[in-house]
């Protein structure tokens, strides 16, 4: 069986003393955490490891001796073989190495169950290629082989990573165990109070791991953690406040209620406030992903401030505003106009196309005058502009996305009379249809059998057939003149769902992007680990295998995928075809409809 | 260090190189032939030809220079995502297997694979095209059921070496996996 030692890269030079660390059952692997240097008091260092096991909960031991001689230190590998007495272990490993070579050798120590202990040789390969008839006798009389594999590891960007895909929560009995490489990160990464003795403490042992030069800590991380507390109980309190401001009874109505779940603006602002939820708990983040998510929450909001605030910068200087006010009105009438010429086009002859009169005369003055009232309502308000929009463009200093919601949401209303005129267009349409594919079934004898849902012969009576037979020929030649009605407006409605569609995927990439997840896989990229590889590290002849265990980090697209902050998902809920089906039929489309995801 | 000549499936030529680190760990490379200067040149004339003819017609010096832009940029993605330089398989015993794959421009995609996870290593047929050719795949274990296998990682898949190439990695193979 082989051996597979995990062995720190800081320890490559440490002075001789212990190796403290954990045995992987199961998979006959050893991950060495540190080490503690002589001088040190046997008793001592069995007090500090079970004081670590408590406090790390990482079933740590000591797993063998270290030995690094400097010049004019002999004799130790007598002293430290006797240390496996002291130690009762499974399996005591003893690894050296002399300076100015890079090749480690290790013996393993076995016990027996008599407590002796039964030294087992490495086997190197130019032995056996060596061999001659003494070595084949002593390959038989040996029991097993022992075969080591050194894999050197950096210890703090093991700490540090994130297998993905990652195991949260409480694994069950029923599944598997993790795998190795899993659970010698885990153990790495649990290790912590291991590491903070270091070389300037006063007590009793001296160890070598990552930070035995000195403690790391970053000034910012340490104030920024002192200020998000009292932070943290402020924005509760906003939240509560404003909470119980939304429950007010009278915004409860129903007109009301409904109003505020077709607004994009509140629904970003109900999005908003479950954020900031998710910010302002007191507890720190128990997982990875919550902290992940934590992170990318508040990440986005600052970078949606940000833009917000340079958008109001933009647009409050120069008088924008009042250029913006000066020419919205004037740009209602335009477009109010421009409607206008298309009915009296399609009051004529449009595209050469011969329209039934009194059809076309009826439907045409209908929405002439639908226009006239539109246009009264927009210049009853035009003095209010100015002010509504100096005010709507505050609410950007909330983050650029309230400013885009609120934009589509002024589209929305200015527009409102071509919502009224496709709805027009597409209900007569609609029946138009209903009533020609009915008395077409019933001018072929046939019936649509609710129950059955399908359709069934029937026998009509001679008025029946007659009545029907005439309606149909009424309708289906009034069918030009609805179709075109319903197409002009069907485009015109396109139009601006279209816009309103790229504002809204623009709202969604901002909220659902995790900026810092991205950012941490570019400047820290051992953060966020796919996988490992290894490199074979130049061998020496006769020294076991050293292998170097390298972070592969996550692909960018896995981490936008995994990181994703759940959304309200704005993507069209018809495919196309039956999108295109709905359109033929005369059914009213709805393309950008909000659901909420369930976010756990 | 052996380097016979081996052909991929197409007929050119490739390079194997078996590396031996120890008695637990081998490494196989096998190496593409490298980017040929005969078809840049014969790519790059063509489209600035084309350009030149395009400009003779429409006298819009934007079209030559975005014919330069264009035979730039089209030949830094063929090397750094297209083109596959060499493909190495590290087997280490009773650690994993490593595939990885680097490109012309020096990039490398490195996977990890390991032990617990792999059933075994097997030389399979398909069918690609109008013919049917070998390939290495590696067998991964279905966590639920030991003896399923639930998916399969194909070996060499731009390199493409034919059969006597794979059987001489699959033999090596074979000996290190046996021992775990």
């Amino acid at each position: 069986m082989v051996l597979k030692i995990f062995f720190p890269q800081c320890c490559n030079r440490a002075d001789s003393g212990l190796l403290v660390g954990r045995w992987i059952e199961g998979h006959d692997s050893a991950v060495v955490l540190a080490v503690i240097h002589y001088p040190f008091i046997p008793g001592q260092v069995k007090q500090y490891i079970q004081q670590m096991q408590a406090q790390s909960r990482v079933e740590l031991s000591v797993l063998g001796s270290w030995s690094l001689p400097k010049e004019g230190q002999e004799g130790m590998e007598s002293f430290l073989r006797d240390l496996s007495t002291i130690f009762p272990q499974g399996r005591w490993l003893q690894i050296s190495r002399q300076m100015g070579k890079t090749g480690f050798a290790c013996q393993v120590l076995n016990r027996d169950q008599n407590g002796k202990a039964v030294q087992k040789e490495v086997k190197k390969k130019k032995e056996n290629e060596e061999g001659g008839g003494e070595k084949e006798e002593e390959e038989e009389e040996e029991e097993e082989e022992e075969k080591v594999i050194f894999v050197h590891y950096e210890q703090r960007k093991a700490m540090l990573s994130q297998l993905h895909p990652e195991e949260n929560g409480v694994p069950d009995a029923t599944a598997d165990p993790p795998s190795e490489l899993r659970q010698v990160f885990q153990t790495v990464a649990h290790s912590e109070p291991l590491f903070f003795l270091d070389r300037y403490d006063d007590g009793p042992l001296k160890s070598t791991h990552w930070q035995s030069e000195g403690r790391e800590a970053s000034i910012v991380v340490e104030l920024l953690k002192q200020a998000s507390v009292p932070l943290c109980l402020l924005v509760s309190w906003l939240l509560s406040v404003w909470t119980w401001i939304c429950n007010i009874r009278i915004l409860s109505v129903y007109p009301v209620r409904f109003l505020s779940s077709k607004l994009s603006t509140c629904v970003q602002l109900s999005y908003r406030t479950e954020h900031m939820k998710t910010l302002s708990s007191p507890k720190p983040a128990a997982t990875h992903t919550h902290f992940m998510r934590k992170a990318n929450i508040l990440v986005s909001f600052m970078v949606d401030v940000a833009l917000g605030l340079l958008l109001i910068s933009w647009l409050y200087r120069e008088n924008r505003i009042t250029v913006l006010a000066n020419t919205l009105v004037p740009a209602a009438d335009h477009v109010a106009k421009e409607l206008e010429e298309l009915l009296q086009w399609l009051m004529g002859a449009p595209a050469g196309l011969k329209m039934n009169r009194a059809l076309d005369q009826v439907l045409g003055r209908f929405f002439l005058y639908h226009i006239h009232l539109w246009i009264s309502y927009i210049h009853l308000m035009s003095p209010f502009v100015e002010r509504i929009l100096w005010y709507g463009g505050l609410s950007a200093c909330l983050g650029l996305t309230f400013a885009l919601s609120l934009l589509s949401d002024m589209v929305a209303l200015l527009t409102f009379h071509i919502y009224c005129f496709y709805v027009y267009g597409a209900r007569l349409y609609c029946l138009k249809i209903y009533g020609l594919s009915s008395l077409w079934r019933l001018f072929r004898g046939k019936k649509w059998n609710v129950l059955r849902q399908r359709v069934d012969s029937c026998s009509y009576d001679l008025d029946q057939l007659f009545i029907g037979t005439l309606l149909f020929t009424i309708l289906l030649f009034l069918l030009p003149t609805t179709a075109l009605y319903y197409l002009v407006f069907t485009l015109l409605r396109l139009v601006v769902v279209l816009f309103q569609g790229v504002l809204h995927l623009s709202v969604d990439f901002i909220n659902s992007f995790p900026l810092f997840a991205m950012g941490l896989r570019i400047c820290r990229p051992y953060r966020l680990a796919e996988g490992v590889k290894f490199r074979v590290l130049c061998e020496e002849p006769g020294t076991a295998l050293h292998l170097l265990m390298e972070i592969n980090p996550l692909k960018c697209s896995t981490v936008v995928q995994t990181y994703r902050t759940p959304t309200y998902s704005c993507y069209p809920k018809d495919s196309w075809a039956a999108l295109v089906k709905k359109l033929f039929v005369g059914e009213l489309i709805y393309p950008w409809r909000h659901k909420t995801t369930k976010i756990d | 260090m052996e380097d016979e000549s081996f052909t991929d499936i197409n007929g050119k030529a490739i390079s194997l190189d078996c590396q031996s680190h120890s008695s637990l760990c081998r490494e196989f490379t096998v190496s593409s032939p490298k980017v040929s200067i005969g078809k840049v040149m014969v790519f790059t004339c063509s489209v600035w030809l084309v350009a030149y003819a395009v400009f003779c017609f429409t006298e819009n010096t934007a079209v030559l220079s975005s014919a330069i832009l264009i035979t730039l940029v089209g030949m830094i993605l063929h090397i750094h995502f297209v083109k596959i330089d060499h493909e190495s398989l590290l087997v280490i015993d009773c650690l994993g297997i490593q595939l990885s794959s680097s490109y012309a421009s020096g990039r490398e995609n490195t996977t990890f694979i390991e032990m617990s996870k792999i059933k075994d290593i097997v030389i399979n047929e398909a069918v690609y095209m109008q013919r049917i050719i070998y390939y290495l795949c590696i067998l991964l274990k279905d966590p639920s059921d030991p003896n399923a296998v639930s998916s399969v990682v194909p070996l060499f898949q731009s390199s493409k070496p034919r059969l006597n190439c794979l059987v001489k990695v699959y033999k090596s193979c074979q000996e290190i996996l046996s021992k775990c």
